[in-house]
């Protein structure tokens, strides 16, 4: 490997540095062991979460923290399932002591089909949360103003989605997303819609500081080999970036000289 | 603990458990079989921080709520 690419070219985030810029969901799995070994194999060092209830009536039942160590990736508690800001405070308050962190994603969704980001409720719960202690890391939509102000805020990432939950769709919005990236002072993750290792790289290529990805690595064929495929296609996406594209023309250019041609 | 039953009703995650005897949070939490380090406790809407599980009686018709992470996205 040459120099250039070895830079340390890592990221921060609420005062934590992460090498890896892909955040893995450990959502949706056949089981737990895949889900060990995808994420293994992803290279991520942040793992989204979810808090439920204990099932009381199977209590050694294997627990997530049993194949995802929690003192070797950092938790990111989610408040999937959420729709007030109260609920979101209720749920990350008890991650919080569960974990012993204060770093979180908030998400507080519509209803199906879109489970679009329910923004009015998304504001409340952030400013309940920050108002709390917490590291808000927050899930949203692609509206550069929505992102600016929940910056304003204090939320510490924005996260705008590139395409509904689990539609692998990919970046349907590219434009706004380059606008929210250019005007963020904080991190910018594209969240949700990733569905194969291009919409990665095109995200990244877009300026992200990282994307997060769950159903498009859970639900593949081969959840290991997609998670591969997610960390090379990140890495891609970030160093085409750093490397700065060519411009789009709409006219063809010799790759060859057209001078010395044999006569 | 109801001192003429000498039993405890708790709501846990939502359904009615009765137990014989006076208990703590770290009691319960052992007694239902769970490990505390893999848990967190609400009880009547309030966290109860690990530290003070051994220190926090339980009484007739408290609310808990016992939750851990799993999978999410």
């Amino acid at each position: 490997m040459d120099g250039i690419t070895q830079l340390d070219d890592s990221w921060r985030v609420a005062g934590r540095s992460f090498g890896s810029r892909l955040i893995v969901g450990t959502g949706k799995y056949r089981d737990l062991p895949t889900t060990a070994a995808a994420i293994e194999a992803s290279g991520a060092e942040m793992v989204t979460v979810a808090v439920r209830r204990v099932n009381l009536s199977d209590p050694k039942a294997p627990m997530l923290q049993d194949f995802v160590s929690p003192s070797r990736y950092t938790y990111l508690p989610n408040t999937a399932g959420c729709f007030t800001a109260d609920e979101a405070v209720r749920t990350l308050r008890l991650a919080r002591e569960a974990g012993g962190w204060n770093l979180v994603k908030l998400e507080v969704l519509g209803p199906a089909p879109t489970l679009y980001p329910d923004m009015p409720a998304t504001f409340d719960a952030a400013a309940a949360l920050i108002k709390d202690g917490f590291e808000v890391m927050v899930y949203c939509s692609d509206d550069p103003i929505a992102a600016k102000r929940l910056e304003q805020m204090g939320c510490v990432a924005i996260m705008p989605l590139g395409a509904p939950i689990g539609s692998g769709l990919g970046v349907q919005n590219p434009l706004m997303i380059r606008m929210i990236i250019e005007n963020a002072q904080v991190p910018v993750l594209v969240d949700a819609g990733v569905g194969t290792a291009y919409d990665a790289t095109f995200a990244m290529e877009l300026g992200c500081d990282a994307v997060l990805v769950n159903s498009a690595i859970a639900l593949a064929d081969n959840p290991v080999l997609m998670a591969r495929a997610m960390k090379a296609g990140v890495e891609a996406g970030r160093l085409a970036f750093r490397a700065g594209r060519i411009p789009r023309r709409g006219e063809a250019s010799p790759s060859s000289p057209v001078s010395g041609l044999i006569r | 603990m109801d001192v003429l039953t000498k039993t405890l009703t708790l709501t846990l995650n939502g359904e009615a458990r009765t137990f014989a005897g006076a208990l703590s949070v770290a009691g319960l939490v052992d007694a239902l079989g769970l490990d505390m380090r893999k848990v967190a406790v609400e009880l009547n809407r309030e966290i109860v921080p690990r530290s003070t599980y051994a220190a926090v009686a339980l009484r007739d018709g408290d609310v808990l709520e016992i939750v851990h992470f799993i999978g999410g996205g």
